[in-house]
């Protein structure tokens, strides 16, 4: 299900996001630094990145909070500071926190957001699709964590916008809430919302979506959709065991380029590279052809945690 | 080239079944928008205990008491005749200043103006509901404490025309006064502060103790504050049957074009 990714945007339609070299400082702190983005329409987008990469102000100076220092930002094609009159109607925005009244109850925020668009969701199905029935009449303040980012999803949907900022949607949520949200975001892009969320799971980037965006430092250190980052990062591995002594040049023949092969131990072999089906299908022949039988045989994949720690570092953020 | 919609759909689809989720963007009309917030804001104010202890029950409260007990005194005539003008200058003061200074500056630190910052309501749009939310609330406080103080044997007198310009111009000074606090301040100080103001120009306003208690030094000082000129205005005008009190006016709209020039020049969103 994941296209091919483009490291910027190619042909087709025009990109819902186009940041090109956006910089952001906050007195002496720079906050982004360079950072170039391109979202493409109709298609999921995660942005990763530890704690004070920059991904919030990203996403902030999308929905036109911030002006950029320097570099230009256009969303849906627009400037989101100048064109803001005509780019909200739009987007919906889902902050990191807050944005409801302590004092309003989830389902009239939710009806109030409502009919500031020309031709909002059904309010009630989306309370029920969300599993907010419960808190209706709650107010925002007596409403679990989960509840209330489920409730800032929903305000971020009601308008049926044709790209949505998430920001760590399922922060705080617990697995069920999770799903739902996960599920939500799928339908979303089956409808043909462009989604555009930051999170810290790499499970979530990795499932849900088309491109995966790492930030570190205010910049992108790694694009592309996540097989070709786990791809790319560093080598995958194969390894099996069978007879001591396998011929591995003629092995290495039959594979790709800058494959490596080696016998670890007697019998026990690796083979490093590019390990995708056809590679995969290439050994195992060549095993038949030369009547070995791979025990064992076993595909080490890097995961996109793999690849993030390696990008970005193991130590601490702030 | 608002909208580059998917399939027209009904203005509201079922969220079951493919396409519900189909772009459709756009803004409601937007006086519809400024409608639906003024009558949303209005709501959630009158829900509000601590809202309604400010705006209703402590002006109501101290009209009855100081009408009924000998407690200060207010000169010639009814004590009614001359607190009755002070009490609708100081729910003027409860609400555009103090009720107005304490709920925006919560829905600041809540991220409430930041998001609505991000939806289809423009910032002016905000602002005029806010007001309307305020002028509705005023409207309910006069009516409510205009039927009390007949009740209690007010005999108002004077131009309608005058006391309504009056309690418009309070408004904008107080207004623009109310959302400096809260847009430049954090939450809990403007909490702390908007009721300490309320306090001291309850008390040093000319509210419910006559200017002419004080010294003369401070009271030419208290004279030009805003809460002094709205109740000495509508003193004027209410118990005396005075034409318009232009100097009362001229103090108020001082206050309002300071007040709300510094708002619109330091407010913060976020």
């Amino acid at each position: 299900m994941h296209s091919d990714s483009p490291d910027v945007a190619g042909g087709g339609p025009d990109p819902a996001v186009s940041i090109r070299g956006l910089v952001k400082r906050y007195g002496n702190k720079t906050a982004v630094d360079g950072l170039d983005l391109h979202v493409r329409a109709g298609t999921v987008t995660a942005v990763l990145g530890p704690n004070g990469a920059g991904k919030t102000t990203t996403m902030e100076t999308c929905e036109g909070y911030r002006r950029p220092d320097e570099g230009t930002v256009r969303v849906l094609g627009l400037d989101p500071v100048a064109d803001a009159a005509r780019l909200r109607p739009r987007i919906g925005v889902m902050l990191q926190s807050g944005g409801v009244y302590s004092g309003a109850r989830a389902g009239e925020m939710l009806r109030h957001m409502a009919k500031l668009h020309a031709n909002p969701l059904d309010v009630d199905a989306l309370i029920e699709r969300l599993g907010l029935e419960s808190c209706g009449r709650t107010t925002y303040r007596r409403l679990s964590g989960g509840q209330q980012q489920r409730l800032a999803l929903a305000l971020a949907v009601v308008g049926r916008p044709e790209l949505v900022f998430l920001d760590e949607p399922t922060a705080g949520l617990d697995p069920q809430a999770r799903h739902a949200t996960w599920q939500l975001i799928r339908e979303l892009r089956a409808d043909g919302v462009t989604v555009v969320l930051s999170t810290h799971f790499m499970d979530e980037a990795e499932s849900l979506s088309d491109d995966v965006v790492i930030v570190d430092a205010g910049r992108v250190v790694a694009q592309g959709d996540p097989e070709t980052l786990c791809r790319g990062g560093a080598e995958n591995t194969l390894r099996f065991t069978g007879r001591p002594g396998l011929d591995l040049g003629s092995l290495l023949k039959a594979l790709p380029d800058g494959s490596q092969a080696a016998e670890l131990t007697p019998g026990s072999y690796r083979i490093a590279g590019t390990v995708d089906p056809q590679l995969l299908a290439t050994v195992t022949s060549w095993c038949a052809q030369h009547g070995v039988m791979p025990d064992g045989i076993s595909v080490e994949r890097h995961s996109l945690e793999d690849v993030f720690l390696e990008l970005t570092g193991k130590e601490l953020r702030r | 080239m608002t909208a580059t919609a998917g399939p027209a759909g009904p203005s509201t689809a079922a969220a079951t079944g493919a396409g519900t989720y189909a772009p459709a963007p756009g803004a409601a009309p937007l006086l519809r928008m400024i409608g639906a917030q003024a009558a949303f804001e209005t709501k959630l104010l009158l829900r509000n205990g601590e809202q309604l202890l400010l705006t209703v029950v402590i002006p109501s409260l101290l009209l009855v008491l100081f009408s009924t007990v000998d407690i200060v005194d207010t000169g010639r005539g009814a004590s009614v005749d001359f607190l009755a003008p002070g009490i609708l200058a100081l729910a003027v003061m409860s609400t555009a200043f103090t009720g107005q200074a304490i709920a925006t500056g919560f829905d600041r630190r809540y991220g409430v103006l930041k998001r609505l910052g991000a939806s289809p309501l423009p910032r002016w749009g905000l602002m005029t509901a806010k007001t309307l939310c305020v002028l509705v609330t005023e409207v309910l406080q006069v009516a409510l404490l205009a039927a009390i103080a007949l009740l209690l044997g007010w005999s108002p007198h004077g131009n309608p025309g005058a006391v309504v310009a009056l309690m418009v111009l309070g408004t904008a000074a107080f207004s623009g006064l109310g959302l400096l606090m809260a847009g430049t301040l954090k939450a809990e100080v403007t909490l702390a502060a908007a009721n300490l103001v309320f306090i001291l120009l309850l008390v040093a306003g000319g509210v419910i103790v006559p200017l002419d208690k004080f010294p003369d030094a401070a009271r030419e000082v208290l004279q030009l504050l805003p809460i002094a000129a709205l109740s000495d205005g509508l003193r004027t005008v209410l118990q005396h049957g005075a034409p318009v009190p232009w100097r009362d006016l001229g103090v108020l709209a001082g206050w309002s074009v300071a007040g709300l020039g510094a708002a619109g020049a330091f407010f913060r969103w976020e």
